[in-house]
Formats: C-alpha cells, sequence, structure tokens
C-alpha cells in the first residue's frame, strides 16, 4: 500500500482546546475513506487540516510525499465538497463547475468541453445555464462534486456531504458516490457523523473520539471486534454485560453476568488480552429469542420481555435476562411463522460465544 | 382594522411635510400659506439665477461624494472584520465605532470645533465637515454593510481558495460581486445623509457654506421662501430615487445571495 | 506558543481589517470628546483662552438658573418626544410586523423611512408652515368650521417641539420595535392562546414583554440625540421651546465662550445619560416585578 496521504503526530489546539491529539494516519491511493465520529470529535478540523484550511500546531502533513506544511489552500492537490456545498450564488452552474479552470490555461471550448463532462458524470447535464441559487439541496450537491472533481485532484474531500438531504436522497447519493469514486479513482475522504454511511461507502473508517483516533479498521472489523466499548457503542447497538477474565493456555475464559462460563479466542479481544473484571459486548443479532419448540446447538439462557419496538421487518426486543439489571437488545427478522412476543412473556435466548468481544473496562 | 386606520393616519403625519412642499414650490404667491393662488414654475426660475445657491450645491456635493466614498471604504473594513473574524475587544472597539448613531450631532460637533479650532488652530473647511460627517455615515453603512456580509456562507470564499484563487481573487471573485449591492447601498445612503447634514456643518463649515447651511440662511428671508420649497422639492425627488436605486441594489444583493427579504435598512 | 499561532492569524487578521476605522473613530471622536472635557475645565475671557484648570464653568452652570431651567426643560421635552415618540411607532410596528403581509413588509418599512431621509431643515420647517397662525392646519380647521379662531396653543411653544421631533425620530423608534416584534415566534402567541389566553392577555403576557428590548432600545435612541437638536426648537419652539443644544450653540458660535459651551455639553450628557440609565432600570425593575405577579420568577 502506497500511502498517498500520510499524517504523522498531528496535534491542533484552538486556544486551549486541545482539536486534534497525535492523530497517525495513512490513506492509500484510490481509497474510499472515512472520518467517522460525534460533533466535535475533532473530524471536520482533520479534513480542514488536509484541505490546508487550519494549520496545524504540530506534525507533519505529507500528501503524495510533499510536506504540506505553508502550502495554503489553493495551491494544494485537493479539493473539498463543503457541508453547505459552497454554490457561488451569482454565477451560473457551469460557472460555478469551471470556476477552477480559470487559471488551467485551457482554450475556451476545452473548458466547455470539461464542463459539460463533469456535469453529466453527475448526473446534471442539461443544467448548465441554470442560476446556482434556484436548484435544489440534491442538485447543490451534484454541483459542488462536480466543481471540485472537474480539477482531478489526487483526494476529494467530503465534509459531512450527505446531513442536509432528507434520507431517501441520501441512500441514494451513499450508493452513487461510491458509483462515481470507483469510476474516477480517485481517494475520496469523507466525513461523517453516521456510523451506517461510513460503513456503507467505506474501504477503512477512522472512528475519532475527543481529537483522538480510537480505531481505525475496514467497516467489517470495525462492527464485529470493536477495539473499545466507546467504539462498540458508537457504530451500531452493542449490549454489555459484566465479566470476570482468565487466562487459560491461548483462549481467555470468561464468566459473565446472565449469559456464564465462555471461551473467547484471543482475536476476540482485540485490544489484547483481558484478565480480571471487565465487559463482554455482544450484538443484538447474535442473541436470539428461541421460540415453542425450538433447539439450538449454541447455548441457551432465560430472561423477560421488557419492552418491544415492532420496525416491520424486525422486531427489538429489550430482555432481562435472569441474575442481570440492565437489559439486552435483541433483533429477531420476523418471518412469516414467527410469533411475536409481548411485554412480560419469558424468553428463552441463544447465542454464540465465538460472537462476543471481550473489553477490559 | 382600526388598527389599519390609525397606519393609514401615521403615514399621512409622516408625509404631511414632504407633501406639502410640492404644493407651495408651484404656488403662485410669495406667502407660504393657504388659500393657493396658482400655478407657477417661477420659483424653480428663481433658483436659477442665485449664484451662491449654485456654490453652497457644488459644496455639498463634493461634501457628499467624499464623505460617501470615506465611510463606505472605512465601512467595508469594520463590516468585514465584525462578521468575519474573531479579536481581542471587538464588542469595544465596533462599540465606538457606531456611538455617533446614537451619540447627539451637536456633540460631535462641538468636539471637532474644539480640537480643530481651539486647540489645533486649524482653519475650517470642507474637510472638516468631510471629517465629521464620515464619523456619522460609518455607522449607517457599517450597518448595511453588516446585512451583506453576514449574508455570506463563509465556506464561499474557502470554497474559492480550494478551487485554485489566491486570498485576494477569492475576495475579488466571490465576495465582491455578492457584497457590491450592499456597498452601493452604503454609498448612496451616505451621500444622502451627509447632503442633507445640518447641524455638525453649521458649526464647521469655513467660509463656503453648504446647502443646508445656506438654506437655514435663507430661512430668514420670507421673500425666499418659496424658492426654498422649490428647492426642497427638487431635493426630495433626488432623495426619493436614491433611496429607491439603494433599496433596489440592496434586494438585488438579498436575491443574488438567494436570500429571503427580510426588512428595510438600518 | 504554538498555538498561539491559529489565534494570532485570524485575530490579527481582524484587528488589522478593524484598524483604519477604529483610528478613524479614535482620531475623530474618543480624542475630540476628550478634548472636550479638558477644554470645559479651562476659562475663555473674549479673545484670551486661560489653561488654568478650574471648576468656574461647572460652577456658573450650577449657580446661574438659566442653565438649571433649560437642562431640565430639554430633559422634559426629550422625555416627553421619547414617550410620544415609541407610543406613536408601537402600533406601527406592530401593525407591519402582525397586519402586513411578509412580502409586503419591506415597501412599509422603506415607505416608512423614506420622509426620514428628505431634507431636514425645510421638513422642520414645513411644520412651522402647518403649525402656524395661518398655517394649514388652522386654515383647514377654520375652512371647515371646527373652530372659530385660529389656535395658538399648537406653535411656539414646547408642544411644537414634540410634534415636530415625533415626526422626525419616527423611523428611530419603529425600526428597533418592528425588529423586536419579527424576533417573536409567532407559534409563542398560539401555545399562549392553546393555554387559554385571551388576545388581550396574550398580547401584556407575551408580545409585549418580547418586545420590551426593543421598546428601550426605540426609547434611548430617540432620546438621546433630541437633547442634541437646536434646529426644531429655533424653528418651532417660540422663546420657552428653546433648549440646552440652543445654549451651547450660541455659547459656542457667538459668545464665544467655548469652554462654558464644553461644559454645559458635559454636563447635557451625563444628565441625560444617567435619566436614560434610571428609565432602564425602571423599567427592568417593573417587568421584574409583573413577572413575579405573575408568579413566573
Amino acid at each position: 500500500m502506497t500511502a498517498l496521504i500520510s499524517l504523522t503526530g498531528i496535534n491542533k489546539y484552538y486556544g486551549d482546546y486541545h482539536a486534534l491529539r497525535d492523530v497517525d494516519l495513512e490513506i492509500a491511493e484510490g481509497e474510499f475513506f472515512s472520518l467517522l465520529g460525534p460533533s466535535g470529535c475533532g473530524k471536520t478540523t482533520l479534513l480542514r487540516t488536509i484541505a490546508g484550511f487550519e494549520d496545524v500546531t504540530d506534525g507533519v502533513v505529507l500528501i503524495d510525499g510533499a510536506d504540506m506544511a505553508g502550502v495554503a489552500a489553493n495551491l494544494r492537490p485537493t479539493n473539498m465538497v463543503f457541508q453547505s456545498y459552497a454554490i457561488f450564488p451569482h454565477l451560473t452552474v457551469a460557472q460555478n463547475v469551471g470556476f477552477g479552470l480559470r487559471k488551467s490555461g485551457m482554450s475556451r471550448s476545452d473548458k466547455a468541453q470539461a464542463v459539460q463532462d463533469a456535469l453529466e458524470m453527475v448526473g446534471l447535464g442539461g443544467f448548465g445555464a441554470r442560476a446556482a441559487h434556484a436548484l435544489s439541496g440534491g442538485q447543490r450537491q451534484r454541483v459542488a462534486l462536480a466543481r471540485a472533481l472537474i480539477l482531478k485532484p489526487k483526494v476529494l474531500l467530503l465534509d459531512e456531504p450527505l446531513s442536509a438531504l432528507d434520507k431517501k436522497l441520501r441512500e441514494q447519493m451513499q450508493t452513487e458516490l461510491r458509483r462515481l469514486q470507483r469510476q474516477v479513482g480517485i481517494t475520496f475522504i469523507l466525513v461523517t457523523h453516521d456510523q451506517e454511511e461510513a460503513l456503507i461507502m467505506s474501504d477503512r473508517v477512522a472512528v475519532m473520539f475527543e481529537g483522538r483516533i480510537a480505531q481505525l479498521a475496514d467497516p467489517q472489523t470495525l462492527y464485529r471486534r470493536p477495539l473499545t466499548r466507546q467504539v462498540g457503542d458508537f457504530i451500531g447497538v452493542m449490549n454489555f454485560l459484566p465479566a470476570q477474565f482468565k487466562p487459560v493456555g491461548d483462549l481467555i475464559t470468561a464468566d459473565i453476568a446472565g449469559l456464564g462460563q465462555a471461551e473467547l479466542a484471543s482475536e476476540q479481544c482485540p485490544a489484547g488480552p483481558v484478565t480480571g473484571g471487565g465487559a463482554v459486548g455482544i450484538r443484538p443479532e447474535i442473541l436470539s429469542i428461541l421460540f415453542q419448540g425450538e433447539t439450538t446447538s449454541q447455548r441457551e439462557t432465560v430472561g423477560q420481555v421488557i419492552e418491544r419496538a415492532y420496525y416491520g421487518d424486525m422486531t427489538y426486543y429489550d430482555v432481562r435476562l435472569d441474575d442481570v439489571d440492565a437489559p439486552v437488545t435483541i433483533s429477531m427478522k420476523n418471518l412469516i411463522d414467527r410469533p411475536v412476543l409481548e411485554r412480560d412473556d419469558r424468553a428463552r435466548v441463544s447465542w454464540d460465544p465465538r460472537a462476543l468481544v471481550g473489553f477490559s473496562d | 382594522m382600526t388598527l389599519r386606520i390609525y397606519a393609514i393616519a401615521y403615514m399621512i403625519f409622516l408625509y404631511a411635510p414632504v407633501l406639502l412642499l410640492p404644493v407651495f414650490a408651484f404656488n403662485d404667491s410669495p406667502v407660504i400659506a393657504f388659500p393657493l393662488k396658482g400655478f407657477t414654475w417661477g420659483w424653480f426660475n428663481d433658483l436659477a439665477g442665485i449664484g451662491a445657491l449654485h456654490d453652497a450645491v457644488k459644496n455639498s456635493l463634493w461634501i457628499a461624494c467624499m464623505s460617501a466614498i470615506i465611510a463606505t471604504g472605512l465601512g467595508i473594513c469594520a463590516a468585514r472584520a465584525a462578521t468575519r473574524f474573531e479579536f481581542p475587544a471587538k464588542r469595544g472597539i465596533m462599540g465606538l465605532i457606531m456611538i455617533p448613531l446614537v451619540l447627539p450631532e451637536i456633540i460631535v460637533a462641538v468636539s471637532l470645533l474644539v480640537v480643530l479650532v481651539q486647540i489645533l488652530n486649524l482653519p475650517l473647511s470642507n474637510w472638516t465637515i468631510i471629517a465629521a460627517h464620515v464619523l456619522i455615515c460609518m455607522p449607517f453603512s457599517i450597518a448595511i454593510l453588516n446585512g451583506a456580509f453576514s449574508n455570506l456562507d463563509n465556506s464561499l470564499e474557502e470554497a474559492a481558495l480550494d478551487l485554485g484563487e489566491s486570498r485576494f481573487a477569492a475576495f475579488r471573485l466571490v465576495t465582491l460581486p455578492l457584497v457590491m449591492p450592499g456597498i452601493i447601498s452604503s454609498l448612496l445612503i451616505s451621500f444622502t445623509i451627509s447632503l442633507d447634514e445640518f447641524i455638525i456643518a453649521f458649526f464647521l463649515s469655513g467660509s463656503e457654506p453648504t446647502m443646508p447651511v445656506y438654506i437655514w440662511g435663507l430661512l430668514r428671508f420670507p421673500q425666499r421662501l418659496p424658492a426654498v420649497m422649490a428647492l426642497g422639492t427638487i431635493l426630495v425627488i433626488l432623495s426619493i430615487v436614491l433611496l429607491v436605486i439603494a433599496e433596489y441594489f440592496r434586494r438585488r444583493g438579498l436575491k443574488r445571495a438567494g436570500l429571503k427579504d427580510t426588512g428595510g435598512f438600518l | 506558543m504554538a498555538f498561539g499561532r491559529y489565534k494570532n492569524s485570524e485575530a490579527a487578521r481582524g484587528l488589522t481589517l478593524v484598524s483604519p476605522p477604529f483610528f478613524y473613530a479614535i482620531t475623530l471622536l474618543a480624542a475630540p470628546l476628550a478634548a472636550v472635557i479638558m477644554f470645559s475645565f479651562w476659562t475663555q475671557d473674549f479673545l484670551t483662552l486661560d489653561r488654568t484648570p478650574t471648576l468656574e464653568n461647572y460652577r456658573t452652570i450650577m449657580t446661574e438658573p438659566l442653565y438649571g431651567t433649560l437642562l431640565l426643560r430639554s430633559l422634559y421635552i426629550a422625555s416627553a418626544v421619547m414617550a410620544v415618540t415609541v407610543a406613536l411607532a408601537f402600533p406601527i410596528a406592530y401593525f407591519v410586523s402582525f397586519h402586513v403581509p411578509a412580502h409586503r413588509k419591506s415597501l412599509w418599512l422603506f415607505l416608512i423611512t423614506i420622509p426620514f431621509w428628505t431634507s431636514y431643515l425645510i421638513r422642520v420647517f414645513l411644520w412651522k408652515v402647518i403649525l402656524g397662525y395661518n398655517g394649514v392646519l388652522n386654515s383647514s380647521l377654520l375652512g371647515t368650521g371646527l373652530i372659530g379662531e385660529p389656535l395658538t396653543f399648537i406653535l411656539y411653544n414646547p408642544n411644537a417641539v414634540v410634534l415636530t421631533l415625533a415626526h422626525a425620530f419616527a423611523p428611530f423608534a419603529i425600526l428597533p420595535i418592528f425588529v423586536s416584534l419579527e424576533k417573536i415566534d409567532r407559534s409563542l402567541l398560539e401555545a399562549a392562546r392553546d393555554l387559554g389566553e385571551s388576545r388581550a392577555q396574550t398580547f401584556f403576557s407575551i408580545t409585549l414583554p418580547l418586545a420590551m428590548p426593543g421598546i428601550l432600545a426605540a426609547m434611548v435612541i430617540v432620546l438621546i440625540p433630541t437633547i442634541g437638536d437646536y434646529v426644531t426648537p429655533r424653528l418651532v419652539g417660540g422663546p420657552n421651546g428653546l433648549m440646552i443644544a440652543n445654549l451651547i450653540q450660541t455659547l459656542f458660535l457667538k459668545l464665544n465662550n467655548a469652554p462654558l459651551g464644553a461644559a454645559l455639553a458635559i454636563v447635557a450628557m451625563i444628565s441625560v445619560a444617567t435619566w436614560c440609565i434610571t428609565f432602564i432600570v425602571i423599567a427592568k425593575i417593573l417587568m421584574w416585578l409583573t413577572n413575579k405577579a405573575r408568579g413566573l420568577t
């Protein structure tokens, strides 16, 4: 993997506020990379550091091997899609898209062709003459994309580009962005607070909390083997049950509240072997409710339904396992012959020890 | 409904003097009173014959132009600084600049008179009036330009930088066209304020009076009053034209930025 | 300090940009005001300026009854102007904010501001024409037979000054009130109605308190400049309508006693500022008391 972007020891202060803490990161050419985290975690600051809109207090930013210290935003091989899209309201769509070509030295007709191609690429073929302020949210987003991609940057930076769109349009744009990225082959760096969006679109995701990268991994690893409880909790839903750990050879035995004894392989403790008190994490779809007459080859425990939410395709149960205070969430697919339990029903719950994740905290 | 009637009555109250101006300007009588006598263009012809008035008008136009340009120039700096940047003592600095908005004009006049004449011993001239007019126009200019600048999305200029333009080019290509209507509006309003200002000009004018100072002199001569009415009529029409243009540009600015109109000047 | 760099670049650019207007205001406003204060402690005897610091001017102002009379009258007239202007302006601001359709609002505001921008001197003079013995008002009232002989209490007295200034400062009062009314979330009013308040109760319990900042701003913005006007009192005020600014003007331009004029200007500013602060505090206390009476605090 050749690193197109390499960040080393990045620190950033706003006054006394420590916005970025010792960030190290390498992003490969052609990668779709996401910075994911709650608002205020530093993900946008990190993106703007790469773009050149923020100076770093400390650390080195390399793009394609070149040190970016002192290189202004307009001289960097990056282009950005802004959260507000920043479409110039006094220009037409074509003038917006062609804005960056002013200094390219291209002939007038070449420029027009390039603008036309860029607009067609984002599906806005006939929109060139439109006034920019007359566009819908989705169209503005496409113009912003075309305007940034027309310069063939080494890296396209996207700052929460889908957050202003409604759910349907957002889902449609997620697929389209992914397709576009494959088509142009440019490195995309996406900032988002939406974990689903990050999982759907990215090759790799960096999860950030309080200015630090908490975990850097591909979506599957991130979901199945979160490094910390915080990451597990932020990505999807994760149940946590208190547990006591003891290493036995290569394995770790865990005594889990409500579930009983289980053995964890070393990769089930992604942050390293745990001993003593801690917690295990388990995803809602790993737990399942056994209905009348069903048996399982997996482990089994019992509890009581205290709440349920019917979603059509799925039903989510909050079940209090016997001897555990906090309820666990269990998701069940709604099959044709599968009943839906009511509140206060007793439930048999099966679980697979291979899916547990051990945490020391 | 009562409120509507009140509103109409209030507008009549507001417009009564302005509407009476042309009535007396065209009234064929040297006395400013009812009943009206007949129609005449004569008072307007009289205006053409008063040479001193022409000088005063020229003076005032020069002062108003300079005041408008300087006040708007300084206003652009202040408005951009206030809307785009955080800096120490921002409230204090902006507060000082905006103070003439509520300061009695006579205080501005007196303080400049004391410094210029009594302490620095400088002669009064058009420039002393311009200096004071810039001071009182600047807050209005800033109020208008603040509206224009704060409507701007900061990421617009960043986007221009991101697309390869320099900081100055980004300002020229993106910010300037978007705030230009505000700048024109500010120039026109400042021009109107300066052209009409009397209280300060009376204190600070040198040997050459401004138009309002000259009119003040005329008010003492009853036989000159119909001509003053004629002059007033011309001034009112001029102000309205300038204000309509200013308002047009203000609205166009909002439209360009794709924003909803939320109110007038001030 | 490394993080200082960010702060500096942001703050430095802001300060650089604001410095031309700031220094302009310092040189031509703050410094001259300081000079006026210094000047007020000097004395003038015809053409010679005595630079020995003394309280002589202030003593004169305290002891000569003329100054006290004029000062009190000015505060009284200015307060009357303030009360009349704001009282007349509030219904208009309310009307434009609540009853004029959204796309017409800026037209109304524009129409309200136009007379304000038209020649101030001539406007004041026309009030003299309107209110005079043979003026427009008297002729029309006589013509309709409503009165037997011309009214005399409307010109050359403080009433005329109040009316004329209420006209001159109308937009200054309307705009701040309008802005504060526009900021009121309309669903608050619906919520109050929904919770059982009548239309009038809603006005007094929601609209008026929320418009208070605008009303207070309007009061201050009318009161302070009114003190500094000498044109209106001179043209329509008559001998009993003259105000402190007339005296300041005379001291500076006719009697050539600038130090006494400076002291008088300072006394006038301090008085009006004190009066301003007083009624703002009173208004705040009243608002607090009404809220308390309603059990909202």
